[in-house]
């Protein structure tokens, strides 16, 4: 399964859902992809796609959030995953798109090569965590996931392949900010 | 109230509303009084750079958050502070206790000591070090700078100064 298209999957599933999405390929492919008000793409601060996701999340608990992650990005702030097992938001849906290396970079091999994500997220106290591998499994567990108590974590095994081809985002840092308080009717 | 409150409520007077941080010994009544009181909503943040992502995601939400970290912590939330809160100008207020201010604590706290104002600097993000008897009008201050600037604003407190 390439990332691009798992991306796309993802988001032609949401409606008013809010979405972090990671430094590097997963927010150019996710605005490419379907550019949101909903979406806050992380330009920089590898690792933080999951905190912010946290912190949106705690403050804003009628709203559903779903981090777009990397296993880099994740391997980072891995002591995220423990967070957000104790406090248990139960809007919250971390999607991990692992192609075992990091891509952004000319795919050096990461250590999901050999270590589970989910596992970790299970241990943390995730409430449903589900991997997959393919396309029609990807379409079921997003539904459930999208309807389920979280917090929930989703491992989606991408293939290592190739750069990706989508553009750089287009927006600037603070608009892209501005936009989702706006989307929320923050002012 | 003792003094641990009534920094609380200088905060809460400034309109701040999202509480968290890494937990740093000279805070330690004030991290107390925050676990007594859970409707305040103190999150304890694993490292210093998550601590300014959650605030981030907090302030995308609708909140105004305050950062609670020791210097050390400031060193290790650097990128977080450029390379997020900065360029997408998130304005926070960041509490951090400033072990090793005269050089005179432990080895652990030296380099980083003498260094703290030299960060914030570094980043271009404004600060104040408060005494005890000015730290009402510094938190008003500290309010007004990060509003005016859409930055995260530092308050750099010596040990005894806030609790």
């Amino acid at each position: 399964m390439q990332r691009a298209d798992a991306i796309a999957t993802v988001l032609s599933r949401l409606s008013d859902e809010l979405v972090v999405a990671a430094n590097g390929w997963i927010s150019r492919e996710a605005c490419a992809a379907s550019d949101r008000a909903e979406n806050f793409y992380m330009l920089g601060s590898m690792g933080l796609a999951s905190p912010i996701a946290l912190g949106l999340a705690l403050a804003r608990p009628e709203r559903r959030v779903v981090v777009f992650d990397g296993d880099g990005n994740l391997l980072m702030t891995l002591g995220t995953l423990a967070m957000i097992g104790d406090l248990r938001p139960p809007n919250f849906l971390h999607i991990v798109f692992d192609n075992e290396v990091y891509g952004s970079t000319g795919a050096q091999r990461s250590a999901t090569a050999t270590v589970a994500l989910d596992a970790l997220a299970l241990a943390a106290g995730y409430v449903d965590v589900r991997r997959v591998h393919n396309d029609s499994d990807l379409d079921i567990a997003i539904d459930a996931l999208l309807a389920a108590t979280g917090p929930s974590f989703l491992l989606v095994k991408v293939d290592a392949a190739a750069n990706g081809t989508a553009p750089r985002v287009p927006h600037e840092p603070p608009a892209l900010a501005a936009r989702v308080c706006a989307a929320l009717g923050v002012a | 109230m003792n003094r641990s409150g009534a920094f609380i409520e200088m905060l809460r007077e400034a309109g701040f509303d999202f509480f968290t941080g890494v937990p740093d010994s000279t805070f330690q009544p004030l991290l107390a009084e925050f676990s007594s009181r859970p409707e305040l909503g103190y999150v304890t943040a694993v490292s210093e750079n998550v601590a300014v992502g959650i605030a981030t995601g907090s302030y995308l939400g609708g909140r105004r958050p305050v950062v609670f970290m020791q210097n050390s912590g400031l060193a290790l939330a650097m990128n977080a502070l450029g390379s997020l809160a900065a360029i997408y100008r998130i304005p926070m207020l960041l509490v951090v206790g400033w072990r090793g201010h005269d050089g005179t604590d432990s080895p652990e706290h030296e380099v980083l000591g003498a260094a703290t104002p030299a960060l914030l600097d570094a980043l271009r993000l404004p600060f104040f070090v408060p005494e005890a008897e000015s730290l009402a009008s510094d938190v008003a201050r500290a309010s007004q700078t990060l509003d005016a600037q859409q930055l995260p604003c530092a308050l750099v407190c010596r040990p005894g100064v806030v609790c």
